[in-house]
């Protein structure tokens, strides 16, 4: 990589509904280049030397907390471990992620969502044990498989990304999501979780449910942690199907 | 003037205020939490490696039980913890973790039959026993002489955060997000709840409540590279500290992590050497067994951490634009283990680094991580001084680190003192009723408007991220990993002339909703005042203990230091806060004060140390016929809450 210093040119998606008269508007933002740099540091330097008013959602900065979802040049992805360097022209557009309430800028409130959706489906284990479980005792066994094969549906970081990529919730403004499937996939895997099929079938078994996906598999395509949206969308339904 | 009232009012929503949430709705008591982000973006979630917890499932955990655990923790503190919370903590462990079980987590679990680990750079077979066969396992860590630390693949902060918030959910508890509590209200030593600003409208809100918990994790971010989160800036124990009432606990004990990787701080975790990675230097030599032939990579995180500054320091690190590092070499673990156990790490290379693990050696050297440091609390998790005011987790200095805390002890604080902390909090607001006067509320709603409204109306002043960058860079430069006085002294007049700086901060962007920059000016003078107490407290020391090393005074000093430093800030027009001390009781302590093991002991020994272990004796040689839980009941009786006492069973001992 070459050290030579480039400028940057962030385009930035500009809107504070909360300030009276503020219009949506692009605004352009000069940065200079530093190795390594990723959005995360670029956006906080924008802020720090140029326009302390903008509004962005950070936390761990490393990928995990799922905090910083936007779209980056037309793709909805984290920008906390988006690096500059990946833009050739140095070019840098910036969205805030659609299909979430915007609260300023390119921060959107995708705590208000994730909250609704574990809600709806009940993102918990169902067994009225688990409240009485005597902790003196051995743990319950699990095969070690089923305790693989559960976490792998659970490193959802709950982003958004999946969200905002969807067709069919921009058609559907109550279609569940890929976030939502693959929360219902890792309950209904989960030996511990004693909900019945039917019980599934009440939270997904609609067009706002599972049969509803008309199957673009955005989700797959921009899901961060690359969880295996089409296998589980298609094995929810095929569950589903079974029952009615 | 909004008000919202409740019983128990919980500041943070990572694991421990979950946690103490969940106890004070189980027990009935109306419940409100808040966070300035999302429950499930919490910090907790950053957590890789996993949970101490003695089940002894693994065959390299055999034999494990209560007593290692608090032994390992209590060196571990260097003996600057509490052994009474130390105790109630490794007795409790195992039940939090099973009940984690209950609610969701998927830990990962024994396989029968053999398998290939890294030990020491060798590859072994190990053979896991029948009947361990679906338990939850366990991986080693370092400072512990069993493989003891429970994980999730490497996802275990991840999956227990979802299972606690969704529990929290399942019990409708409301979580207000974007909410930071900037002053507490109290009166007459009594704490009422806080003065809260929501982060979108601007508004304040006074949250008024029999208990308030305070559960706002590390300030991590008083250091220009930190491993922590950007929220982990330690404004929960600034307002406890502006109470002039409550007292901070040894804010200068601040771990610095061996491996986080360079430039950007971001840890790679504990686990990679617990699995057996090594590390190397410029020349690829391994030189940890030079330093420490005993634990190697795996002796305690503070150990490791000076012990790779002073190879750097001989020229043996290797240089980059970034200044020198050390090479962290998890090669030899293979691709399968990688990809399935520490895919984090090898995605946080991937993405930060552009480097695959797999093949390549990952540029790391020590970094600020952790903050044994916090609001002193009694082991109950209540603060000594102002009733009312609990504090769990990170941002407490419940005190069961001391001057170090052990890898895999942190997660499982938080669930742990969550479950016993919220215990006593439901008791406090079962044995108190609500009484406060709406003027007081009023008066510090009042004292907080015009705070805000001075800084939107000032015309000319300071800018507050310039000065959160200088406070950062001197933190950094002169309170870390080896200390000496001058430095110390440096920091601490130059902390001060900071602080007396940030009375004048002055906005550019001068509204009062949404406003990042408004943000910043009400968090950066808490965080001077932080940063004052950590430099000032570590000048005073003149010792070193765990993770606080200074070069002039190199060795433990028990004669002189076996007290816990306490900070207040009484008057706020001050520009330095007051430090006093709490002797640690010897005569009480189950371990009295002895060698961690790693290089010389140079320790000024207490005079009451002989004693106690002469009077240990004494007590065994009395009681020939106990078993272990009586003899801890002799030496180290704890104030354990009833439905936490039970023992715990494991695989070959039963509850023995």
């Amino acid at each position: 990589m070459s050290d030579q210093e480039r400028v940057l040119k962030f385009q930035i998606f500009r809107y504070n509904p909360l300030k009276k008269g503020d219009k949506p508007r692009m605004v352009t933002y000069e940065v200079t280049e530093a190795p390594g740099m990723t959005i995360f540091i670029a956006l906080n330097d924008i802020r720090e030397q140029q326009d302390p008013s903008i509004q962005f959602d950070f936390v761990c900065r490393a990928g995990i907390c799922g905090s910083c979802a936007m779209v980056v040049n037309g793709q909805p992805t984290l920008a906390c471990r988006t690096l500059t360097s990946l833009y050739e022209d140095g070019e840098i557009k910036l969205l805030p992620l659609p299909g979430f309430e915007l609260i300023g800028d390119l921060s959107v409130n995708t705590g208000k969502f994730m909250r609704a959706m574990s809600e709806r489906v009940e993102s918990w284990i169902h067994d009225t044990r688990a409240d009485d479980v005597n902790y003196e005792k051995l743990e319950e066994r699990m095969d070690p498989d089923v305790a693989d094969e559960i976490y792998e549906l659970e490193r959802c970081v709950e982003c958004g990304c999946c969200v905002s990529a969807c067709a069919t919730k921009r058609m559907r403004p109550d279609f569940l999501s890929a976030v939502g499937f693959m929360r219902l996939a890792r309950f209904a895997l989960d030996p511990r979780d004693k909900r019945t099929d039917d019980e599934f079938y009440e939270i997904m078994g609609d067009d706002d449910g599972v049969f509803g996906c008309m199957t673009l598999l955005g989700c797959e395509d921009y899901c961060p942690k690359d969880l295996p949206h089409q296998t589980q969308i298609a094995y929810l339904r095929r569950k589903m199907v079974l029952i009615r | 003037m909004k008000v919202i009232y409740t019983d128990s009012l919980v500041i943070g929503g990572g694991l421990a205020g979950l946690r103490v949430a969940i106890a004070a709705m189980q027990r009935g008591y109306d419940t409100i939490i808040l966070s300035l982000v999302p429950a499930k973006r919490s910090h907790s979630a950053a957590a890789q490696g996993g949970m101490q917890a003695s089940l002894g499932a693994t065959i390299k955990g055999e034999g494990d039980d209560e007593e290692i655990h608090f032994a390992d923790t209590v060196k571990g503190s260097d003996w600057g913890c509490d052994q009474d919370v130390a105790r109630m903590f490794v007795n409790t462990s195992p039940k939090a973790i099973r009940q984690l079980s209950a609610w969701g987590v998927p830990w990962s679990r024994v396989r029968r039959g053999d398998r290939e680990v890294v030990i020491n750079g060798e590859k072994v077979i190990i053979t896991e026993k029948d009947e361990a066969h679906g338990l939850i396992t366990a991986r080693d860590f370092g400072g512990t002489k069993k493989w003891r630390t429970c994980y999730t693949s490497d996802g275990a902060g991840h999956t227990m955060l979802y299972a606690m918030d969704n529990k929290a959910i399942q019990m409708g508890i409301p979580i207000h997000e974007r909410k930071e509590a900037i002053a507490l209200i109290h009166e007459d030593g009594v704490c009422h709840g806080a003065i809260v600003r929501d982060l979108i409208s601007g508004e304040l809100i006074a949250y008024v409540a029999k208990a308030t918990t305070i559960a706002t994790g590390g300030y991590g971010r008083l250091y220009s590279i930190t491993t922590n989160a950007i929220i982990s800036e330690g404004i929960g124990n600034a307002i406890a500290l502006e109470t002039g009432i409550a007292a901070l606990g040894n804010m200068e004990a601040v771990q610095f992590h061996p491996t986080a990787i360079v430039p950007v701080g971001i840890l790679t975790t504990e686990g990679c050497r617990g699995d057996g990675g090594l590390l190397l230097d410029k020349d690829g030599y391994r030189f940890m067994p030079d330093y420490e032939p005993g634990k190697k990579e795996l002796a305690s995180r503070d150990v490791v951490s000076r012990r790779m500054t002073e190879h750097m320091r001989k020229g043996k690190g290797v240089p980059s634009r970034y200044g020198d590092h050390l090479w962290l070499d998890i090669t030899l673990l293979g691709r399968k283990h990688i990809e399935k156990n520490l895919r984090e790490v090898k995605e946080i290379c991937e993405y930060f680094l552009g480097i695959d693990p797999v093949e390549e050696y990952i540029p790391v050297r020590p970094t600020q991580h952790y903050s044994m440091g916090g609001i002193r609390t009694k082991p109950t998790g209540e603060s000594p001084t102002l009733k009312g005011l609990f504090s769990a987790g990170e941002a407490a200095c419940w005190d069961m680190h001391g001057f170090n805390r052990l890898g895999g002890n942190s997660v499982a604080e938080t669930v742990v003192a969550g479950m016993i902390v919220g215990e006593f909090v439901a008791d406090y607001c079962a044995a108190n009723a609500l009484n406060v006067s709406t003027s007081t509320i009023q008066r510090f709603m009042k004292q907080e408007e015009k705070k805000i409204t001075d800084l939107l109306v000032r015309d000319f002043g300071e800018n507050p991220f310039q000065l959160k960058a200088e406070m950062q860079k001197i933190m950094m430069d002169k309170v870390g990993i080896f200390r000496n006085g001058e430095d110390l002294s440096q920091a601490v007049e130059e902390l001060k002339v900071l602080n007396r700086r940030a009375k004048k901060i002055a906005l550019r962007n001068r509204i009062s909703s949404s406003n990042p920059e408004l943000v910043e000016a009400i968090r950066v003078p808490k965080m001077i005042k932080l940063a004052q107490c950590v430099a000032y407290g570590a000048l005073l020391r003149t010792e070193s203990r765990g993770a606080h090393a200074r070069e002039d005074f190199p060795e433990r000093n028990d004669r002189d230091w076996l007290k816990r430093t306490l900070t207040t800030w009484k008057d706020d027009s001050a520009d330095m806060p007051e430090v006093f001390y709490e002797d640690l009781d010897v005569m009480k302590m189950e371990m009295p004060p002895g060698s961690r093991g790693y290089g010389v002991d140079n320790t000024v020994h207490h005079p009451d140390t002989v004693k106690r272990e002469l009077e240990i004796e004494e007590i065994k040689k009395a009681n020939p016929g106990a078993d272990r839980f009586e003899l801890q009941e002799l030496l180290n009786p704890i104030p354990i809450p009833e439905k936490f006492k039970g023992k715990n069973e494991r695989i070959g001992r039963g509850f023995k």
